[in-house]
């Protein structure tokens, strides 16, 4: 019977992968002393995430975990093609927030979950675990001379004063393709006008479009680009911190903050929910500590202590709006036509 | 609840039902109201999203197109935190949406918004539709827009209410409990003081009771007012029957008496002269307690009413005296009086009958050749009238003993004697709100004293 169910499942798994494909970035496989293994989704890179596997096995060595790391987009599609995993974190709010609200998450509640104040959490189906910010990274080299911008508007004067210096050398998301980068270009473009304007104002420069935060961070660092807009501050300052990396700045705007949480769900297909439950407290005591500590993503009190701005963006059903297909369209068209000057 | 049990317990426990009753009642009534309130405000809220989102519809390029306001999304998540479906349908095609909420609804007419509950994903979700008429390529296209909501908000807040009723009507049912009690007991005093009235009267008060009494009570009262009047009236029916047969029973003794003295005197020898002594004797004795059977038929009948008319004791204590002064003078016995002006309010033959049956216990008991005194004095606020003889005492006996009907005392030995001269006495004290004290006289002898309020 075991090995029918077994067989089974694997027939549904490979279904499952066959069927929508996942693009695999990374895996690993954390062998615990037990035989059942929590298999984590995630959007966060191995390198920045495995701090908590390894706190989790601490706690549980018992228990084993199997890490998979995709983009956003890729998570969102496997879970709602039913593929079975029993814990899915993503970076991209908006997608985590759809897949609980159209019935994809399990519920689940502990101490720990009661404990999250309430912009991290909605009902008992998504729980934030971290608070990062989106900031603007620039190469201290290729910037020299001018005044470090303190705000968008300011950010916009510069741009437009000096195009000769950065066409070709500012770097931001593909928010067609980034689950991440069209979050924090929907919520920007809600907040401020300024969104556009500076769309408007780097497409004439022929920006470079990035699937993901740490290459442009790369880039930033390695002199290819003067300014990389809206990375991840956790990337960048995790990256500023490692040696040789004296070469750029990172830029907080004090008009307003893009804030996003990191989230995990317990998808409906969860097969160790139990084992499930652990890994999302471990994550959740991880995230309610107060200081940072030497972890590349920070805890959710780093947002919470931060008085300006709006908080982080709102766990709701307004993350819903530029998930429509026709916002959405809408949307990408304005940005294409901003973005996408063709110089 | 036994039936005999207090009446003011079972007052309290029917209207502590009826209490709990009403709690239960209005915390029922606070819980739908708040359900209704809560989905009402639901409802209001999706019709109003659903509009927002209707008026967001245009026609553009020969096509229906739509942003989804962020308004409407964020007042969906302002009020509660439930998961959010929406539909969008030109005629049977799907313009966008997250669930296929408007699967079993029919559409609209425009510019109606349509209300529904239906199950989707096995949860009950609360719909609400609204139908736009767009312009698209000169052609008339009814668009629907159906907007969802779960209600776990909803209930939330029900909840949260019909705890906060639940604790009000606890809290209102305690209290309710509480004045139930009061109510009762306070209700059931009238019934409390009047049967505290009918208790304090003494045993031969059987006035009607005058009692003011509630409308309830009045049968009560009624019934116990007859009650009363039939036995005031069995009473005076047999005191009136042994006045009639003490009367009937005095006159042939007197005649009787008479015939025996003529006879006495004709007589010669001892022998006989000793027979008519004592068939006198008999005579006298019966006259005697007829005397007093009289005498307690007439207190227990005057009692009921006594005059406040001024009597002075001396002339009382002077009217007994010589009444009783012949069957003294039989026995030798010395009657002292002493007495002062002492007036009491009250009724003269009645204390002249009380004073004579006293007095003639005093005669009858004493020895030949001794004495009686008879005192009237003020103290205290009290007038006083004591009679001391020299007779055998009262023995041991508690001395209530003596006041009651027929009985009498342990050292009477061979004296006749009805027992009933000291009830006499004590009924008519009783009657003026007097006492009568019985002490042992000093050496021997009984000492009777009767007290009375002065004037």
């Amino acid at each position: 019977m075991r090995f029918v169910d077994f067989a089974i499942g694997l027939g549904l798994c490979l279904l499952g992968f066959s069927a929508h494909a996942l693009e695999i970035e990374e895996q690993r496989s954390y062998a615990g002393s037990g035989p059942v293994v929590v298999r984590i989704l995630s959007t966060a890179d191995l390198a920045a995430f495995e701090p908590f596997i390894t706190t989790f096995q601490a706690q549980h060595p018992e228990i084993g975990v199997d890490y998979t790391v995709s983009s956003s987009a890729e998570v969102y599609r496997a879970i709602q093609g039913g593929a079975r995993y029993d814990v899915v974190i993503s970076s991209a709010m908006d997608l985590q927030f759809k897949l609980a609200n159209d019935g994809f998450a399990q519920t689940y509640s502990s101490e720990l979950t009661d404990r999250l104040p309430s912009w991290a959490r909605w009902r008992d189906l998504i729980f934030a675990f971290t608070s990062e910010p989106a900031v603007a990274v620039v190469s201290t080299e290729l910037f020299a001379g001018l005044p470090l911008p303190k705000t968008r508007q300011e950010l916009i004067a510069i741009l437009r004063e000096n195009p000769e210096r950065f066409v070709g050398a500012i770097g931001t998301y593909d928010v067609r393709t980034s689950g991440l980068g069209y979050l924090f270009a929907t919520q920007e473009a809600r907040i401020s006008d300024a969104y556009w304007r500076l769309s408007e104002v780097m497409g004439r420069l022929d920006p470079a479009l990035y699937c993901c935060s740490g290459q442009m961070i790369d880039d930033v660092s390695e002199g290819r680009l003067a300014l990389a807009y809206n990375v991840l501050g956790s990337y960048a300052d995790q990256r500023l911190a490692e040696p040789g990396n004296g070469g750029m700045q990172i830029i907080e705007f004090d008009d307003f903050d893009n804030v996003m949480l990191r989230t995990a769900i317990i998808p409906k297909t969860v097969t160790a929910p139990q084992e499930a439950g652990l890994f999302i407290d471990t994550m959740l005591a991880t995230g309610l500590r107060q200081n940072q500590d030497d972890w590349v993503l920070p805890p959710l009190a780093a947002s919470n202590t931060q008085q300006l701005s709006f908080g982080p963006i709102r766990l709701g059903p307004t993350l819903l709006v530029y998930l429509d297909p026709l916002n959405r369209r809408a949307f990408l068209e304005s940005w294409q036509d901003a973005v996408e000057q063709g110089l | 609840m036994t039936p005999n049990s207090s009446i003011s317990r079972r007052l309290t426990f029917l209207l502590a039902c009826v209490a709990a009753v009403l709690s239960v009642l209005s915390w029922y009534m606070v819980t739908e109201f708040a359900r209704q309130a809560a989905e009402r405000t639901q409802d209001n809220i999706l019709e109003a999203a659903a509009t927002i989102i209707a008026e967001a519809l245009r026609s553009e390029d020969g096509e229906v197109r739509l942003e989804l306001p962020y308004s409407a999304f964020s007042m969906l998540g302002a009020i509660s935190e439930d998961r959010v479906f929406y539909h969008v349908a030109t005629g049977t095609e799907t313009l966008t949406g997250n669930a296929p909420i408007n699967a079993n609804l029919t559409a609209p007419t425009t510019g109606q918004t349509a209300l529904d509950t239906i199950t989707y994903q096995a949860e009950p979700v609360r719909v609400a539709s609204v139908t736009r008429v767009i312009l698209n390529n000169q052609a008339p296209v009814p668009v629907t827009v159906s907007v969802g909501q779960t209600r776990n908000g909803v209930s939330l807040i029900a909840n949260d209410l019909s705890r906060t009723a639940g604790i009000f009507s606890i809290a209102f049912f305690v209290l309710a409990v509480g004045l139930s009690a009061i109510v009762a007991r306070t209700s059931l005093r009238q019934l409390k003081v009047i049967a505290e009235a009918v208790g304090r009267r003494g045993p031969s008060d059987l006035r009607p009771l005058r009692h003011p009494a509630p409308e309830e009570l009045a049968p009560l009262m009624v019934a116990l007012n007859s009650l009363i009047d039939r036995l005031a009236r069995s009473l005076r029916q047999s005191e009136d029957f042994i006045t009639e047969a003490a009367h009937r029973v005095r006159t042939p003794l007197a005649t009787v008496r008479a015939q025996a003295e003529v006879a006495l005197r004709r007589v010669e020898s001892a022998d006989e002269k000793q027979r008519m002594r004592q068939i006198i004797r008999a005579v006298d004795e019966s006259s005697r307690s007829a005397g007093q059977l009289l005498d307690h038929a007439t207190v227990a009948y005057r009692a009921e009413n006594v005059p406040d008319n001024r009597v002075d004791l001396a002339f009382v204590a002077k009217v007994a005296t010589d009444a009783l002064q012949p069957t003294a003078d039989m026995k030798d016995i010395d009657i002292g009086l002493r007495t002062e002006e002492t007036v009491v309010l009250g009724d003269r033959v009645l204390l002249e009958s009380a004073l004579r049956n006293v007095l003639d216990n005093a005669v009858k008991y004493s020895p030949p050749e001794t004495s009686v005194s008879v005192t009237v004095f003020k103290a205290d606020g009290f007038g006083q009238i004591t009679v001391s003889d020299h007779g055998p005492g009262l023995g041991t006996a508690p001395y209530d003993r003596y006041t009651n009907r027929f009985q009498r005392g342990e050292n009477v030995g061979g004296t006749v004697g009805s027992g009933l001269g000291l009830t006499i006495a004590k009924d008519v004290v009783v009657a003026h709100r007097g006492t009568i004290e019985l002490t042992d006289n000093e050496g021997s002898g009984t000492c009777v004293s009767l007290i009375l309020p002065l004037a």
